[in-house]
């Protein structure tokens, strides 16, 4: 657990970085840190392994303020991840991934065997190891910045925009590849990205900074597109807030209808397996029309919406871990369910807020 | 032909001569440069750390560099009660000069090391010492070690000025030969060993900077 308390940065220019800074960033978790520049995102990121030392307050690790501990034995123990890497540009990649347990003592043999293990772990082929970081792609580069920071296997790892500096076809496996690796670390990881998208996706919690280092709202990200708690807030989410949101929620209580309904003068045609081929008309639309995909119960809710409106007949297919159709969902019935949700949402909502006024 | 016949006659009855002369010389010239470098490392280090001190540093060493090396070489005697004829001198003479090559060189390496590099390392944990010599000298080595090249070329070739204060080198070489009338052979033996042992000395550190800096000669897809 990492809390700041009542934490102040103000730089001898005058500007205040960070602005009474009260957080509890939980253990085994993604939090994100995001805001536009200069809103104190990553000064907050820096405070906890003493890169910048706080104006006044304290920032405590598992109850230990940081600033009992000598800087350089706390940063071996706090993975580091930067945009574009950091790498040595004068070591090889596994020389690079060994830095942090050479460093603390570690044999240089040993720390370069373990460095080989990681970076199988993170997706590098044995063959990259001995390499140069400029004979890598900018992907590959992130991912042994990923290892190198994960070598000494510290609990808690600080990502400052880490997957800001690769394109977007590379940054999204690299994201889907970090959300893996984290279900089998359970690192606690403390992300700053000025991404609010990245934010959503990545983070299981999400700290939304404005100018001046103010912490605007704090929580889970479904919760942010939900109910931003401002208009600050509501205009860094953006405009398709509520489109997004439907990421966070599931289709498992998603009514369907029975796979043979005629929807719009269309009826779905499955093969000897009961898995779809395309829609039929009668004649008059031509020749067979195509599903546009299928989703199971486990989906997302943008999932559904997303095949109901680019389906010919206006109805999602569902179908079984095992492939076969097993229902279909109208877009009026996602239209509706969605609004009933809002309804129940907006609700509760008010009275939490009676709540935590009263 | 007859040259060359002068050239071998030369050589026979003053080969100890010519041998002294290169001894010498490597000792005024290359002694001068690696006190020079060994110097330039922490005065580079405070240039590029204390930004204040750039300016005057740097301006200082650019107005040593133009102090004429003879009068240099006349003036230090006086002032570190030396021996006129102390070859020593010399070497502190080309040693002002190259540190005055050297200190830039240094500063413009060091300076040129990437900072998200340096606090990379510094959020790694490392130290300030272990840091400067493990990740920033390293990243200077490219920059550090051409400007050792270039200085140390100048001074193999200053050093011949030694002879014109009654101090040996190859210079003496020169000098004997204006002696005897324009007489070519010590002449060209002198020239040539001059610019032999500065290629010499040039190529030893492109092969020390190839061992050290085997990642500049990385590329992509190698």
């Amino acid at each position: 657990m990492i809390e700041f308390d009542d934490v102040v940065k103000t730089f001898p220019d005058g500007t205040t970085a960070v602005d009474h800074l009260n957080l509890t960033i939980p253990d085994g978790a993604i939090t994100v840190l995001v805001g536009p520049s200069g809103c104190g995102k990553t000064t907050s990121l820096r405070m906890i392994n003493r890169m910048i030392d706080p104006t006044s307050g304290t920032i405590r690790i598992d109850g230990k303020p940081v600033g009992d501990t000598d800087p350089a034995e706390l940063r071996r123990g706090i993975g580091y991840v930067i945009q574009a890497a950091g790498l040595f540009p004068h070591r090889t990649v596994v020389d690079n991934v060994a830095t942090v347990p050479v460093l603390a003592g570690t044999s240089r043999k040993k720390a370069r065997e373990q460095a080989r293990e990681l970076l199988d772990r993170v997706g590098l082929a044995p063959h990259l190891a001995d390499r140069y970081p400029v004979q890598l792609s900018g992907g590959q580069q992130q991912r042994v910045g990923v290892a190198r920071a994960l070598a000494a296997d510290p609990p808690v790892m600080l990502m400052d925009e880490p997957f800001s500096a690769v394109d977007p076809v590379v940054r999204d496996g690299l994201q889907q590849e970090f959300l893996r690796l984290q279900g089998e670390l359970g690192k606690t990881i403390v992300m700053v990205t000025h991404d609010i998208d990245e934010a959503i996706k990545l983070g299981d919690h999400v700290a939304v900074f404005a100018e001046g280092g103010r912490l605007e709202q704090f929580c889970p990200p479904d919760q942010l597109l939900a109910d931003p708690g401002n208009d600050f807030v509501s205009g860094f989410v953006g405009r398709d807030r509520g489109y997004r949101g439907l990421s966070f929620s599931s289709a498992e209580h998603l009514p369907v209808e029975p796979a043979d309904t005629v929807v719009e003068g269309l009826r779905l045609a499955l093969d000897g397996d009961g898995r779809a081929l395309g829609w039929d008309g009668d004649g008059s639309t031509g020749g067979r029309l195509p599903t546009e995909g299928t989703f199971t119960a486990s989906d997302t809710m943008r999932r559904v919406t997303d095949l109901a409106i680019l389906s010919p007949a206006g109805a999602a297919v569902r179908v079984d871990a095992s492939g076969r159709v097993d229902g279909l969902v109208r877009h009026a019935v996602v239209a509706e369910h969605l609004r009933t949700r809002q309804l129940e949402r907006l609700r509760s909502h008010g009275r939490s807020t009676a709540g935590a006024e009263g | 032909m007859e040259f060359f016949s002068d050239l071998v006659e030369y050589l026979e009855i003053n080969g100890s001569v010519v041998l002294e002369a290169l001894r010498d010389h490597l000792y005024i010239g290359l002694v001068p440069v690696v006190i020079a470098f060994v110097l330039s490392l922490p005065l580079g280090f405070l240039v590029v750390r204390f930004a204040w001190l750039r300016v005057p540093l740097l301006t200082l060493s650019s107005i040593l560099y133009t102090i004429p090396s003879l009068a240099l070489i006349l003036v230090i005697p006086g002032i570190v009660q030396t021996n006129i004829l102390d070859p020593n001198n010399v070497v502190i003479a080309l040693t002002i000069y190259g540190l005055a090559l050297l200190v830039r060189t240094t500063a413009d390496g060091l300076g040129s090391v990437d900072p998200a590099i340096v606090q990379a390392a510094t959020a790694m944990g490392y130290k300030p010492v272990r840091r400067w010599f493990t990740v920033e000298l390293p990243l200077a080595l490219p920059v550090v070690l051409s400007g050792l090249r270039v200085a140390t070329v100048a001074s193999v070739s200053m050093a011949s000025i030694a002879a014109l204060v009654g101090i040996g080198g190859l210079g003496q070489l020169f000098t004997r030969g204006f002696q005897l009338g324009f007489y070519p052979p010590p002449i060209v033996i002198g020239l040539v060993l001059s610019v032999l042992l500065a290629v010499a000395a040039d190529l030893v550190i492109v092969l020390v900077q190839r061992a050290v800096t085997p990642w500049t000669r990385a590329r992509q897809g190698a």
